[in-house]
């Protein structure tokens, strides 16, 4: 089933539902073959978006490329573009093969044709056994599997998947997820996945795409995005972070972050002069007394996460997060103990003031 | 506050072995079984049995069916029974396809007028029609005369069953309109969208996918359709369409009498097709839950109707609701009209029916709201009484007694008519000695089993709404069971039973093929009947559209009424809710 790959390229696209805009000057550039996530909270835009790219909803301004070749006034059935839904949308009254038949007698295929390609299809996906079944006589991850094969069965030249995992339960999830990617690797699909879920994003893509209120907030792999966002945000919605406020002072060849609080911290160099400062839990290390760079504070709570303890440390005005990795034997502090927070200079990373 | 309810009175000391108690609500349930098999279960039965006895000797024998068979004028009204009910689907659906299609489809602003004036029809007996219809559409009415006039040609659409059929489907459309809408509105938009992305599109994907998915209430709708065109009896009657099976039975029971065998032999016939095409339905849907709506999604994706097809979406529309209408405009005619045949319009108008009307028929108003409102009140407490039961005891039997109440949908006027004829004949009223056939209460008793089903599903839904957890607050601050249902329950329901009390009002009160078969004298007679007797001539015509109009007022306030009542319920629950 492996074909030609083709990239998709979104210009300048703006869309509204009446007087309300969804998406604002959108501009991303897949490739072919990759494996892209759009990643943001509920009303964020990225189903919208997945949906404009399948030609669903209200026709968007600029462009949108599928292998160089402008879709946006394609009407859903001539883009040969493959959506997998949220709900997975089996056809209740067809049965999983006429479910999965039903793209290639669209296509006019002849019907000795449709059956092996259809059996191909279930076997890909594992479930050739269930044929002959209902789709309310399948699981929810029998459904997922069977919406994905009538999805590809029809060689689509780029697969969207729309929060195609939050209808399982959690082990299904994480096999699924897998699952997903292998196949999406085995065909060689362009693929975008839209999900909220910021560990399904980071387990599977290439590469993502950040949204929120209709605008990307930052483009790039899963690791660049957590180490390096670009904007609180994007620092925020990716894993746990601590931020705080202040400014930049350089004593010789050191710089320091100063907070608003006064507390001092070593960081690397930055053109930041003022602004904000990310701190991730685990970046901090907590110990009863410092040297050199510390900020001190007093511990308020104590979670214990298993191969984490996860510290609220009150320290320059705020309370923040530490995450210290467990191991037999290893030395805890008391609640209500003076400790000292001691950052490794390279992991914070600082942001500009908006504006 | 009494307190002889409540745990520790006498009664609860005693030993339960030398004390038998039956609960209060078991009695209840008890009594209600009683009068529904009484009324209900064993006159059909009994209607049945005679269908196959010998009338002479009183053995079992098959020789009525034998004769009905042999029959050509009982073969042929079987025949024309079925064919008038199975075009009437035809028809019924050909006129809600585009109205179910164009308003779950569009962004159509004719959606709301198609949504109300869509269910006037069922405002009006069919029979209450029939004859403004024939003015209009018939040989020498309106529109023939006008064709007639302009190119020399007529057609016949109400010349023997064309008539029936045009009549029947005219006022049925809406059951089949109702159910198809809600199925259509049920398909999640995801269901269509993912038809589109594999490449389908247009009417191939309606065929395909959209259409399937709302077969269930299409075939819930086209079934209700054809049952209640199958058992009617006052239109082909006002037609003078006398060769069908409903018209037979009652001109065989009424000309020949009650021992005639043939008029069972046609009931047992309509009680059959009535539970085989509710079971044909049922069969259908089984397994067939095609509703997929998912949160948030909302239905079939509207659209916006281009120039061109929004003046054609009008276009339909407007032609389908005049004809739709029709029946009322010519009642309306005819009622102001002085004299109105062989003629396009009347000849002149006048108030004279109204004056007619009112004097003659001041009786059948009266007897109306009496036995109309009787059976309404009964069914309402029957069917609280039954709703209760069923969702909130676990008396033996519950399930029961629901589909009893329910199985009235399955049998037809006149079989319960002839029914309730052969059950009380020769019986007396206790003190006042007057036969119990021609009573006027058996008309009451057999409105009451009529309606029953529609009441008893009101009762449910309002119950359902009242969650469990309330009830269950009053008994733990102290309230005894019934006391919870005095205080709690009843209140809450309160609107679902005041709207199941007025549906059931307004439709009983225009019901006419049971009435037909027990009103022995004019003054008993209900104002359904009366209609009937004015319009069988032509000099009465004009009072009986005016009675006619009355009626159609009747059921349109009461319909609106309930609607009002069950919109005001539901926005002080939401706003309930809220706080």
């Amino acid at each position: 089933m492996k074909q030609q790959m083709v990239g998709i390229e979104i210009e300048n696209v703006h869309l509204s539902f009446g007087n309300t805009e969804v998406l604002t000057g959108v501009n991303l550039k897949i490739e072919p073959g990759e494996f892209f996530a759009f990643l943001g909270p509920s009303g964020s835009g990225k189903s919208t978006l997945l949906r404009a790219i399948a030609g669903f909803g209200p026709r968007p301004s600029g462009a949108i490329k599928i292998g160089g070749k402008d879709i946006v006034d394609l009407p859903p059935w001539k883009r040969n573009v493959g959506m997998v839904f949220q709900s997975y949308a089996l056809w209740p009254h067809l049965s999983v093969r006429d479910n999965v038949a039903f793209g290639l007698r669209e296509r006019k295929m002849p019907r000795n044709e449709i059956g092996p390609r259809v059996d191909a299809a279930l076997d890909l996906v594992g479930l050739s056994h269930l044929a002959d079944r209902m789709p309310n006589q399948l699981s929810g991850g029998q459904q997922q599997r069977i919406a994905l094969a009538r999805t590809v069965v029809v060689e689509p030249q780029v697969l969207l998947l729309d929060e195609p995992l939050s209808n399982l339960d959690a082990n299904l999830r994480v096999q699924m997820r897998r699952e997903l990617l292998s196949l999406q690797r085995k065909l060689g699909l362009t693929t975008i996945f839209v999900t909220h879920d910021q560990e399904e994003a980071n387990t599977t893509s290439d590469r993502m795409a950040v949204l929120d209120g209709g605008v990307i907030q930052q483009v790039g792999s899963p690791q660049v995005l957590y180490d390096n966002p670009q904007n609180l945000f994007v620092a925020n919605f990716l894993g746990t972070a601590n931020v705080l406020n202040g400014k930049v002072e350089k004593s010789g060849e050191q710089m320091r972050f100063v907070t608003n609080t006064g507390d001092a911290l070593p960081i690397g160099s930055t053109d930041v002069t003022s602004g904000s400062i990310v701190l991730r839990p685990q970046n901090i290390t907590i110990s009863a007394s410092g040297n050199g760079d510390t900020i001190n504070g007093k511990v308020l709570h104590r979670e214990f996460l298993g191969s984490q303890i996860r510290y609220i440390v009150e320290a320059a005005g705020s309370e923040i997060i530490v995450d210290q990795s467990h191991a037999v034997g290893a030395d805890w502090q008391e609640i209500g103990s003076d400790v000292a927070l001691q950052v490794n200079a390279q992991t914070a990373v600082m942001i500009a003031d908006a504006g | 506050m009494s307190d002889t309810s409540r745990p520790g009175s006498l009664a609860d000391k005693l030993p339960s072995a030398l004390f038998p108690r039956v609960s209060g609500l078991g009695m209840v349930a008890l009594l209600i079984a009683l009068l529904l098999i009484g009324l209900l279960i064993i006159p059909v039965l009994l209607v049945i049995y005679v269908a196959f006895q010998d009338p002479n000797t009183g053995a079992l024998t098959l020789n009525n069916f034998q004769d009905f068979f042999g029959s050509s004028l009982f073969r042929e009204s079987f025949w024309n029974s079925f064919y008038v009910s199975a075009m009437s689907v035809v028809v019924a659906t050909i006129i809600a396809l585009p109205l179910a299609y164009i308003t779950t489809r569009f962004n159509f602003a004719g959606s709301m007028v198609i949504q109300s004036l869509g269910f006037i029809p069922l405002i009006m007996p069919p029979f209450v029609g029939a004859v403004a219809m024939q003015l209009i559409f018939g040989r020498n009415g309106t529109i023939n005369l006008l064709l007639k006039e302009k190119f020399g040609v007529s057609i016949p659409f109400m010349d023997g069953l064309n008539g029936v059929i045009l009549v029947q489907s005219i006022h049925y459309f809406p059951f089949i309109l109702i159910n198809l809408s809600t199925s259509l509105r049920n398909i999640d938009r995801s269901m269509e969208e993912a038809a589109q992305n594999l490449g389908s599109y247009g009417m191939r994907l309606f065929r395909r996918v959209v259409f399937p998915l709302a077969m269930p209430g299409y075939i819930a709708g086209a079934a209700l359709v054809f049952i209640k065109v199958f058992d009617d009896l006052g239109t082909p009657l006002l037609l003078n369409v006398n060769n069908m099976l409903a018209p037979q039975a009652f001109l065989r029971i009424s000309s020949i009498g009650i021992s005639d065998p043939m008029g069972y032999v046609i009931s047992f016939i309509l009680v059959m097709f009535s539970i085989f095409s509710l079971w044909a339905s049922f069969l259908f849907m089984r397994g067939k839950d095609y509703s997929t709506v998912q949160k948030g999604g909302g239905g079939l994706s509207k659209r916006d109707l281009r120039t061109h097809e929004k003046i054609m979406a009008y276009g339909v529309v407007a032609m389908i609701l005049l004809a739709v209408l029709s029946p009322h405009i010519g009642l309306t005619l005819l009622s102001f009209a002085t004299i109105w045949s062989y003629a396009p319009l009347p000849d002149g108008y006048t108030m004279q029916n109204f004056v007619t009307m009112w004097n003659s028929s001041g009786e059948y108003i009266t007897n109306t709201v009496i036995y109309a409102g009787l059976a309404a009140v009964a069914d309402i407490i029957i069917g609280t009484a039954i709703a209760y039961i069923v969702m909130r005891t676990k008396i033996f039997g519950r399930k029961a007694l629901d589909y009893l109440a329910t199985a009235a949908l399955a049998v037809p006027g006149v079989v319960l008519g002839i029914g309730y004829l052969r059950l009380f004949h020769g019986m007396e009223v206790p003190f006042s000695g007057e036969p119990m056939a021609s009573w006027w209460v058996i008309i009451a008793l057999a409105l009451m089993i009529r309606r029953l089903p529609y009441a008893l599903r009101a009762c449910t839904a309002a119950l359902q709404q009242v969650s469990v957890s309330l009830e269950e607050a009053a008994e733990n601050l102290g309230a005894s069971k019934a006391r919870t249902v005095k205080k709690i329950v009843v209140p809450l329901m309160t609107g679902g039973i005041l709207a199941g009390f007025v549906t059931s009002f307004a439709t009983a009160a225009v019901e006419l093929s049971a009435t037909i078969m027990l009103v022995s004298s004019d003054s008993d007679a209900p104002l359904a009947y009366g209609i009937y007797l004015f319009m069988q001539t032509p000099s009465g015509r004009g009072a009986g559209a005016a009675l006619g109009l009355v009626a159609v007022l009747i059921v349109g306030l009461g319909t609106f009424l309930s609607q009002m009542v069950v919109e005001r319920d539901k926005k002080y629950r939401m706003s309930g809710q809220e706080q």
